[in-house]
């Protein structure tokens, strides 16, 4: 039997706080990370994900602190992703207590970021994010810099390059879908899925119970959403229902 | 009595988490390092996340392996944890060929792909756990139903010879032994202390073990 799906919300950290949006712009604060970690936890959540926005180096020793604050008090994974350039940043995260890592434009800039990271720590506890948009040719190109920076990378050729290096995960994230709730990228799951033998998280554009059901089918081992779990559109439980009626094996 | 327990630090592992999720069970825990420290405690927890050679290479350089024996002689309890519950066994077949604790007869073998089963490896999230008849199990798993979730990461796992200290088993391709559990020994493939309630109920029977033996030997 294969795993459950894991249902993972993932909160946007800035400087100690969630923030609402990814938009650096105008963040609006949404509350301590330690107190909405709890919550979920406790509504059935099967991992979380901590997304460190802090752009000034000397907070995220904030992040540090939250993440430590996290591990002591929610006993579930965690991953942690943002501004991890090295192996010592890789190392400081998972003494905090977290349990993986999720890296995305420093894994480009220096994939043998990915291959240290899982010979030193185990490719368990490495996740490589990479962010998807679709382009002219019918097939996906990979962007960084949280989706400001095109690459001549290939999103399929890239996920199994990664997966080579040592990457344990793919955080897959579609720029298409993303924001839009109109469901994940179905068509660039099942691609990606198909040519990796790692878990593919699932990330943007769900927006309906029926989204994550129709992902799952695709192939995704675990589903990823931020705001619809922010803002109380849809709750862990309710999902988790749903996913089971529909034949989905959920925890 | 408040149990007294130790949890073994060799350099690998997740020790925080472990230690703050005993000390959510009402046990007083330390972080200890060195074989000499062993003696000073009713239960040894072995973590453990990374792989079998360099881990139990630290433990015999340091000593650990014979205070550990030591303490596994006097039936003081013992837990070991993923890579930790790995390296009581005879070998892995972790990279190459090593030799393990030899505390428990057999061997840690890895995950096969049968032909045309996609399978994925590491094994790793939530699966769920069929409770065995051992009744050590039943202690290990008291109040908890069977077939409930853990947590696991792991791409290797034990095959005891003596089928009957298995305490639970989980279908990943193979019906594989996700945990043990004898007189004093309990050791288990999934991460109690990332498995939410179901984990922390394991690890507070645990800790009500540790007490209960504490009691009758003092």
């Amino acid at each position: 039997m294969p795993v459950a799906i894991r249902v993972i919300p993932c909160l946007d950290v800035n400087a100690g706080r969630v923030v609402k949006g990814t938009n650096f712009i105008d963040l609006r604060d949404a509350g301590d990370p330690v107190e909405i970690a709890k919550r979920y936890n406790t509504e059935g959540a099967d991992e979380l994900v901590f997304l460190d926005i802090t752009a000034s180096s000397d907070k995220r020793e904030i992040t540090l602190d939250v993440v430590k604050k996290t591990a002591e008090q929610v006993f579930i994974p965690l991953t942690v992703g943002g501004g991890i350039r090295t192996i010592d940043d890789i190392r400081k995260l998972l003494k905090a207590g977290a349990d993986k890592i999720s890296i995305n434009t420093s894994a480009v800039e220096n994939p043998q970021l990915i291959s240290d990271g899982s010979k030193k720590f185990g490719s368990q506890c490495i996740v490589v994010a990479i962010d998807a948009k679709r382009n002219t040719a019918g097939s996906w190109t990979v962007y960084t810099h949280g989706g400001r920076t095109e690459t001549k990378l290939d999103v399929i050729e890239w996920a199994k390059k990664c997966v080579e290096l040592g990457a344990g995960e793919i955080l897959l994230t579609s720029m298409d879908k993303d924001g839009t709730k109109d469901g994940y990228d179905l068509e660039l799951t099942e691609h990606v899925t198909n040519a990796v033998n790692v878990p593919v998280i699932a990330s943007g554009g769900a927006g309906k119970k029926e989204h994550f059901v129709d992902v799952c089918k695709k192939g995704a081992s675990a589903v990823l959403a931020a705001s619809l779990f922010h803002f109380k559109e849809l709750s862990i439980h309710d999902l988790k229902s749903y996913m089971k009626e529909n034949s989905i094996k959920v925890r | 009595m408040t149990a007294k327990i130790a949890i073994i630090d060799y350099g690998m592992g997740n020790l925080r988490s472990v230690s703050k999720a005993i000390e959510l069970c009402k046990a007083y825990v330390d972080i200890i390092s060195e074989p000499e420290q062993v003696k000073n405690y009713n239960a040894v927890v072995l973590p453990g996340v990374g792989s079998f050679a360099p881990a139990i290479k630290i433990i015999k350089d340091k000593g650990l392996d014979i205070a550990i024996k030591k303490h596994l002689e006097q039936k003081k309890m013992f837990l070991g944890i993923c890579l930790g519950f790995q390296l009581l066994f005879s070998k892995s077949y972790e990279e190459g060929l090593y030799e393990g604790l030899d505390i428990i007869k057999g061997s840690v073998e890895k995950f096969i792909p049968k032909p045309d089963e996609k399978l994925i490896i590491p094994h790793i999230g939530w699966n769920t756990i069929n409770i065995s008849e051992n009744i050590y199990a039943k202690q290990m798993y008291r109040g908890i139903n069977n077939n409930e979730f853990v947590y696991f990461v792991h791409s290797f796992y034990c095959k005891p010879e003596d089928k009957k200290i298995i305490a639970t088993e989980t279908n990943y391709s193979v019906d594989f032994c996700s945990s043990i559990a004898t007189e004093n020994i309990w050791g288990c493939q999934f991460h109690p202390e990332k498995s939410s309630n179901i984990g922390i109920a394991i690890l507070k029977n645990f800790v009500s073990k540790c007490e209960d033996l504490n009691a009758c030997c003092n």
